[in-house]
């Protein structure tokens, strides 16, 4: 069973829709305590960093968390917001991250006069970076929807997986082992996102 | 590279869809949830469906119709039309809806936008400015509830909602709503160079180059409403989206 953290805010209702379509029964769980039967995790998020961060400490997520993704091996896929929860820390807050992934989190920054906007918001191409199980049997031309004012900077190049470019090239997607990171919204991608979550559901 | 959203615009009364001409003459078009199949299924960049009567009657969300439109999108949803509070928002939100707008309530009152946009993130939040050109062919703000314009520029006012912390500027120009005649592409250029946040174009395309013309213009996004659901000089209803491929060749034409 795939379990969707709920920690606040997010678009969870899509998360479970897209599976379903998929034909995979997901369950949304708000307490901790409900992640004991998980097999895989979905931890997505919007809004900011610190607040989203608050949320998983105040409701006690961490312990349970770290000890799923870290000692069990559970494949976990963050999207957006809860990709950049997976790093070390955003320029966005001052609480670390959960420091799984090599990396950091900066704000898109661009000069007077650019034509660039910010936020990122939008659908825009990804170029891979590594072969990956998720990436299987890719559609033509993969594109996928984005919307976020930070990015996703690596500190160690062996962990992205996909690429971006906005102004800069950005790491917009994550893996190592288990652990992976979309910064796009594959729930609200068509069948670009569709295959990806597929690929995760049946391939991990 | 970003690719410019082409984004169909969906007018919601009673639970139906219809669409508009300058913001009156409501025509009916069909259910919204067959309408969304179909977008669905034409890969849309994006939709936003707007509640038309809701802030003019004082009226909620119509919860029933979102949450079934919410579930059966796999593309990104916006909504806007009777939003008048930060409770309203978390629910717009956890249903399923990406972007919530903001239009009636914050010419008067700026503080429900900036509270938004600081709780929920700025991309969340889109400022929408309704437009109106005046006997004199100057361009002010307009107030659909009062179905009269004000005294603000609509320059002054988007850069006012951005600075309030919106992640997006929604325009809409009454005028050329429903009308075939074009973006207003002086005002499109003069409100997106004034602004650091992506631009929504809306009113008056009526053809696929017209998209062109807006981005050209400075528009991140373009929206529109009768090339979407209307086909040929009779106004016939007719659901439609251009592919992949059409998109790519219109957009670098």
């Amino acid at each position: 069973m795939i379990h969707i953290i709920n920690y606040g805010l997010g678009n969870l209702g899509s998360i479970k829709n897209m599976l379903k379509r998929i034909g995979v029964e997901a369950e949304i769980i708000d307490k901790p305590e409900q992640l004991e039967d998980a097999s895989k995790i979905i931890l997505p998020g919007v809004g900011a960093f610190d607040s989203g961060m608050s949320h998983l400490i105040d409701n006690n997520w961490l312990e349970i968390l770290n000890r799923k993704v870290l000692t069990d091996k559970l494949p976990v896929l963050g999207i957006c917001l809860g990709m950049q929860l997976m790093t070390k820390g955003s320029e966005e807050g001052a609480l670390p991250g959960l420091g799984w992934m090599n990396a950091k989190v900066k704000k898109f920054s661009f000069d007077e006069g650019s034509k660039l906007k910010i936020p990122h918001m939008g659908w825009n191409k990804v170029i891979p970076a590594k072969s990956s199980k998720l990436l299987e049997d890719p559609e033509n031309e993969n594109r996928f929807y984005f919307v976020h004012s930070y990015y996703v900077e690596s500190e160690n190049e062996t962990e992205s997986l996909l690429w971006t470019h906005h102004g800069l090239k950005f790491v917009s997607a994550f893996e190592r082992d288990n652990i992976m990171g979309v910064q796009f919204h594959p729930e609200k991608s068509h069948k670009f996102g569709l295959k990806l979550l597929k690929n995760f559901v049946e391939r991990y | 590279m970003l690719k410019n959203r082409v984004i169909p615009c969906l007018l919601l009364r009673d639970g139906g869809l219809v669409k508009t001409e300058k913001f009156k003459k409501y025509k009916y078009i069909g259910d919204p949830i067959n309408a969304l199949r179909i977008f669905n299924e034409k890969e849309v960049d994006e939709l936003i469906f707007m509640d038309i009567d809701a802030s003019r009657h004082n009226k909620e969300p119509n919860w029933e119709t979102l949450k079934d439109l919410a579930s059966e999108c796999f593309m990104p949803l916006s909504y806007a039309g009777g939003v008048k509070n930060l409770k309203q928002i978390e629910m717009l939100l956890k249903i399923g809806i990406e972007k919530v707008g903001i239009n009636h309530q914050s010419l008067t009152d700026l503080s429900l936008l900036k509270e938004a946009s600081r709780q929920f993130g700025s991309s969340s939040i889109i400022g929408g400015v309704d437009v109106k050109n005046s006997l004199f062919g100057k361009t002010y703000v307009y107030d659909h509830v009062k179905g009269k314009s004000n005294s603000l520029d609509p320059v002054n006012y988007a850069q006012t909602l951005e600075a309030a912390g919106v992640g997006e500027i929604f325009l809409n120009s009454v005028d050329r709503d429903g009308s075939y005649s074009g973006y207003d592409l002086d005002l499109i250029n003069k409100v997106s160079h004034s602004l650091s946040i992506p631009l929504i174009a809306c009113g008056g395309a009526s053809s696929y180059s017209d998209l062109n013309a807006a981005i050209a213009a400075g528009a991140s996004a373009v929206a529109a409403g009768s090339i979407f659901v209307y086909h040929g000089p009779h106004r016939a209803v007719l659901i439609s989206y251009p592919t992949a491929i059409q998109l790519e060749s219109i957009l670098h034409e």
